[in-house]
């Protein structure tokens, strides 16, 4: 039956190359989820004012950015970013770049939503004090209505970054060697992929559901 | 960059025809699953209510393990890791029939009947306690006042939710490719490899998966506010 051999001797390898990145490949799920999570949310805090500008020629295209980009599937976009990036190059991109890139692009429209939504949720009355205090409209973002609306945000950004943390195992399909690809390896040796497939399920899981553990401690802080 | 388009790769020789197929196999692959995961999500969402503890544990851990582990995983263990361990005569008839389809549907479905499951349950715990008391204050019956009020009110509030939760799975099918269902992304991909032509074959997926994405949300939109109560529900909750 269930042979976990095959977990306790391939272990390093799962847990080292794969989920840290620290082996012979490049790979690693964590070294690539969070620069995509912090680069994905500054590049959608930028798209998400950007869609609330007064300036028609700046909020019409990051609106068709987003719409378009929460249209179509996360995979095609890592497709195009594979195909695209080295032909406008000239030269060849590594696994990682392409992923991150992709990554990036893809996950910053949904930051992108999240800022929008947070930054309406702040009442209007908050940027007309502000304003009668006599801020510029760039100091009221920064520091009244940002601040309040990052507050706000939280439970969907930790939605977000979970989202975008269980997204990375799809680099796996360009042979970028994150858990899932290390579990793959592994499997094309060993032939144990019941065991295999269920072991990273339980170290995602761990991450996933105690991100959203504190998440939900840090939420109930901050009410 | 000087890139010669050939438009004309996606109708001439076979890959008109793949990417009809390959529409056709994404629409049954999510259409099936769509069915998977609603009457999971339903059946699950009522479970994490009802009064008996042990039934509330199940149907939490379903939830909370299937929607917290990446769909690709899920993919591989029901297509590589499941199939090994069962009897010798559903293994052969699964592999006579497409198991790849099968596994990819079950995977897809499973994962998202937990995703659904969660949309179900607010949607139901955001309806006022008052209404249900009104209603029975007014002399409805429980059951009177759960076809009149509760279930009507419930449905129109998830319907915005389950709209973008029920096109994450279209988009979702995608990762079907991985084991080597032949859907859109996959007949996308098979073009490419045949003509050599990225972008033309690139662009013919994206377009096809934009329309129905956009034409589902526009189709929900409409009926959103076609069966919207003036007065009672504000749009989007």
């Amino acid at each position: 039956m269930l042979d976990l051999a095959v977990i306790v001797n391939n272990f390093t390898f799962l847990v080292v190359q794969g989920l840290l990145g620290l082996g012979g490949f490049t790979g690693g799920t964590l070294r690539l989820a969070i620069p995509a999570i912090v680069l994905g949310f500054v590049l959608g805090i930028f798209i998400g004012i950007a869609r609330l500008a007064r300036a028609w020629w700046i909020s019409v295209p990051a609106t068709l950015y987003v719409e378009f980009f929460r249209g179509v599937p996360l995979v095609m976009v890592i497709f195009w970013i594979w195909f695209i990036i080295p032909q406008l190059l000239r030269l060849p991109i590594p696994e990682y770049g392409v992923a991150l890139t992709a990554f990036v692009i893809f996950e910053a429209a949904y930051f992108g939503e999240i800022v929008r939504a947070g930054i309406q949720s702040v009442p209007r009355g908050q940027v007309e004090a502000a304003t009668a205090l006599g801020l510029t409209r760039a100091q009221s973002m920064r520091y009244v209505v940002l601040p309040q609306a990052i507050r706000n945000m939280v439970p969907s950004l930790v939605t977000q970054m979970i989202v975008l943390f269980k997204d990375t195992s799809l680099a796996s399909i360009i042979g970028y060697v994150d858990l899932t690809k290390a579990a793959q390896i592994v499997n094309n040796r060993e032939i144990r992929p019941f065991e295999l497939y269920l072991f990273i399920a339980v170290v995602y899981f761990i991450f996933t559901y105690s991100m959203s553990r504190i998440a939900g401690r840090f939420e109930r802080r901050l009410a | 960059m000087n890139y010669q388009f050939n438009w004309s790769v996606l109708w001439s020789g076979q890959s008109g025809g793949w990417l009809l197929r390959g529409l056709g196999t994404t629409l049954a692959l999510s259409g099936l699953a769509w069915l998977v995961a609603v009457a999971l999500g339903i059946v699950s969402g009522a479970m994490r209510t009802v009064p008996w503890k042990p039934l509330r544990v199940v149907a939490t851990f379903y939830v909370e393990f299937f929607r917290n582990v990446p769909l690709l995983v899920w993919m591989f263990f029901w297509y590589f890791g499941v199939p090994p361990l069962l009897p010798l005569a559903i293994r052969e008839w699964l592999f006579d029939h497409g198991a790849e389809f099968w596994a990819g549907m079950f995977a897809l479905g499973v994962y998202h009947g937990a995703r659904m499951s969660e949309v179900i349950r607010s949607g139901i715990q955001s309806i006022p306690k008052t209404q249900f008391e009104a209603a029975v204050a007014i002399g409805l019956t429980t059951f009177q006042a759960y076809r009149l009020v509760i279930v009507p009110i419930a449905l129109r509030l998830i319907v915005p939710p389950a709209t973008s939760e029920s096109l994450n799975l279209l988009k979702n099918s995608s990762v079907a490719l991985t084991i080597s269902v032949a859907e859109l992304t996959f007949q996308t991909r098979q073009i490419e490899t045949y003509t050599a032509r990225a972008i033309e074959a690139l662009t013919a997926g994206t377009v096809i998966y934009l329309g129905l994405c956009v034409g589902i949300a526009t189709i929900m939109a409409h009926v959103e506010r076609r069966f919207a109560i003036p007065g009672l529900i504000a749009r989007g909750g």
